[in-house]
């Protein structure tokens, strides 16, 4: 059962950012990386993430990608062109990306065995237990966040108003 | 049963393929969208990470996905000031091309 979903999910995630890859157009881009970030949200909950699941679907796919096709369509961003400067990203960058995951796959095949096996209902982090840490221990760099959030938002309205 | 490695590969797959979007994409949208599959990538081996510690400690360990959750913090604050910068650009320049906005000055 806990395969069979990941190998779903899995494949649903790599189908996506390959198609992410591939589109020319932008709007195609940004609609499979949502299926990715959804994909992902049930792969965050097969390892007993509830918590940060939701959070996947509301941050990731909800939010953070409705602005980006807001902006998509906002700009109306045609097809990309192929361009000179392209063709060295091309020669360097397939290689240099089959040689990161190569390297990575290696390493985390070869030790398969350290990782241990994920099972499914274990260690359910639940939002409780994210919480507690979260508003005990860890009180002060959250309150930061909410003023790394406000900074950004008068940063956002600020370079986005038309100037006169 | 899935072992944990199997996570962190598909991590590593999302990650290259992130790369490999980021550096041949044309249009700064999509080369910033790229940019969050990566940060995407990096949080699923943030939270298998969490999972394994768990196992060996052999009670819930939560501080994997505590970073994982200041991630998307900082990621949802981070789309909204990098788009507000590529409205910027595209009002002052007229494209989205990153091979045309490669001056600093106008």
């Amino acid at each position: 059962m806990h395969l069979a979903l990941f190998i779903v999910f899995a494949v649903l995630c790599v189908a996506g950012a390959l198609n992410l890859l591939l589109q020319r157009h932008p709007i195609n881009s940004a609609l499979s990386l949502i299926v990715v970030m959804s994909s992902l949200a049930v792969l965050y909950l097969l390892l007993g993430a509830e918590f940060l699941a939701a959070a996947q679907v509301i941050v990731y796919s909800g939010a953070i990608m409705v602005l980006f096709t807001f902006v998509i369509m906002l700009l109306n961003a045609g097809k990309e062109e192929r361009t000179h400067g392209s063709k060295l990203a091309y020669i360097a960058g397939f290689p240099g990306a089959a040689a990161l995951l190569g390297l990575l796959s290696y390493i985390f095949l070869s030790r398969r065995g350290e990782f241990g096996q994920a099972r499914l209902g274990e260690y359910l982090a639940t939002t409780s237990d994210l919480s507690r840490v979260l508003f005990r221990d860890l009180l002060l760099p959250f309150e930061v966040t909410s003023v790394l959030i406000l900074i950004a938002i008068l940063g956002a309205v600020a370079l986005a108003r038309k100037e006169h | 049963m899935v072992p944990i490695a199997y996570y962190l590969v598909l991590s590593a797959i999302l990650f290259s393929i992130g790369v490999a979007a980021f550096l041949i994409k044309r249009n700064i949208i999509s080369v910033f969208m790229s940019i969050e599959l990566m940060l995407n990538a990096v949080n699923l081996a943030f939270i298998a990470f969490s999972r394994q510690w768990s196992q060996i400690t052999g009670h819930l360990q939560v501080n994997g996905q505590i970073f994982v959750f200041f991630v998307m913090v900082v990621a949802a604050a981070e789309a909204a000031v990098g788009l507000a910068i590529i409205i910027a650009i595209f009002r002052a320049r007229n494209t989205l091309n990153v091979d045309q906005i490669d001056l600093m000055k106008l």
